[in-house]
């Protein structure tokens, strides 16, 4: 294995441990979102406070996207995201290849 | 490659700097309507002139070198997926990194701002996540002050000629808690709490975000490292090509 190799793993290895260990550091956590945290604190300082503006989603809903619905758009996103790194990774990889069977 | 090949290509290309400017928008943002009108506006016009700047360099680099619409395409994917990524954290609420770094290090600050507005739009117009209406604030705090910091501390680091992986990660960091330091201030000076002010307010805002914010930027840091050795084992021609990389090794 080549030290980028290793450095890569070991790496990923920490990163995965970092988003995982809260979950089972703080069982029973209710794990919302920052943002809503955010609104919670809006209120506290300013009393009651009611949006002046509802996302454009929502009106056209008629009420907030459900919850698996919004979680099958989060997933097209990184869908997306990934299959566009894959693709121009996977172009260099294999150039990387190429050019090496010419030298 | 063909030319059926290089329509392809542009369209994918295309598609991915559609997306990658929308994961941007996820980093914790100003709920929809949670900004009073003038702090909208206000931030809003502060946005233009680096949008503006942004679109200009950007299509600059692509005249310069065709090649570097690779990286911007890997930057902008880099976002979409960094941003969509919600995590849990160590406060016992979760919440999503920005994914700016990685372009602010390659491409500089203003032309992240682009990418990053179409990220927010994104999740802002399907997502009900951040807002229309918070739309100018969010894109200054995700897209434009973070990626800022994270490409002066880039920047920084490589005049101290500081290891290359760790001056990635630390403006990878850096950038993501800078933006979440910039929201609390953005939302502390339209919510000025009673007792303290702004200052008081902010933070009170900071103490919301910073605990949960905190491991995630380390995992945006670690994540940033990874593809930035991804893309200089195999991508190196494109580096040398937008002056990331200088000589040969």
């Amino acid at each position: 294995m080549s030290k980028n190799t290793k450095t890569v793993i070991i790496l990923l290895i920490v990163a995965v441990l970092i988003a995982i260990v809260p979950l089972f550091a703080k069982k029973g956590a209710e794990f919302g979102g920052s943002d809503d945290a955010g609104s919670v604190m809006i209120e506290e300082i300013q009393g009651e406070y009611t949006p002046w503006f509802t996302p454009v989603l929502e009106t056209a809903l008629g009420g907030e996207l459900p919850g698996e619905v919004e979680s099958l758009i989060f997933c097209l996103q990184t869908g997306i995201g990934v299959g566009i790194i894959a693709f121009v990774m996977g172009r260099f990889v294999e150039r990387k290849k190429w050019q090496n069977k010419t030298e | 490659m063909s030319k059926k090949e290089k329509i392809l290509l542009k369209a994918a290309i295309a598609f991915a700097l559609m997306f990658a400017v929308t994961p941007a928008v996820n980093a914790m943002h100003i709920m929809e309507g949670y900004l009073p009108v003038k702090y909208c506006i206000a931030w809003g016009a502060i946005c233009v002139p680096f949008l503006v700047t942004g679109l200009i360099s950007l299509k600059k680099r692509v005249k310069e070198n065709r090649k570097s619409i690779m990286l911007i395409a890997m930057a902008g994917a880099f976002i979409f997926v960094i941003s969509s990524l919600k995590i849990p954290s160590v406060t016992g609420s979760c919440s999503h990194m920005t994914g700016t770094g990685l372009g602010a290090i390659l491409f500089g600050p203003a032309a992240v701002s682009v990418l990053g507005i179409i990220v927010l739009l994104f999740q802002a117009i399907l997502l009900a996540h951040g807002g229309l209406t918070t739309l100018g604030a969010n894109t200054f705090s995700m897209a434009i002050a973070g990626p800022l910091l994270s490409f002066g501390i880039y920047q920084l680091c490589k005049k101290m000629n500081v290891n290359r992986k760790i001056s990635v990660f630390l403006a990878a960091f850096l950038g993501d808690i800078f933006t979440y330091c910039v929201t609390s201030i953005q939302l502390a000076l339209a919510y000025p709490s009673e007792a303290g002010g702004v200052a008081a307010s902010a933070v009170k805002f900071l103490g919301v975000f910073a605990p949960t914010q905190l491991p995630l930027a380390v995992i945006e840091g670690i994540l940033t490292v990874i593809i930035v050795i991804g893309l200089e084992a195999y991508a190196k021609p494109e580096l040398k090509a937008i002056g990331f990389l200088k000589e040969a090794k």
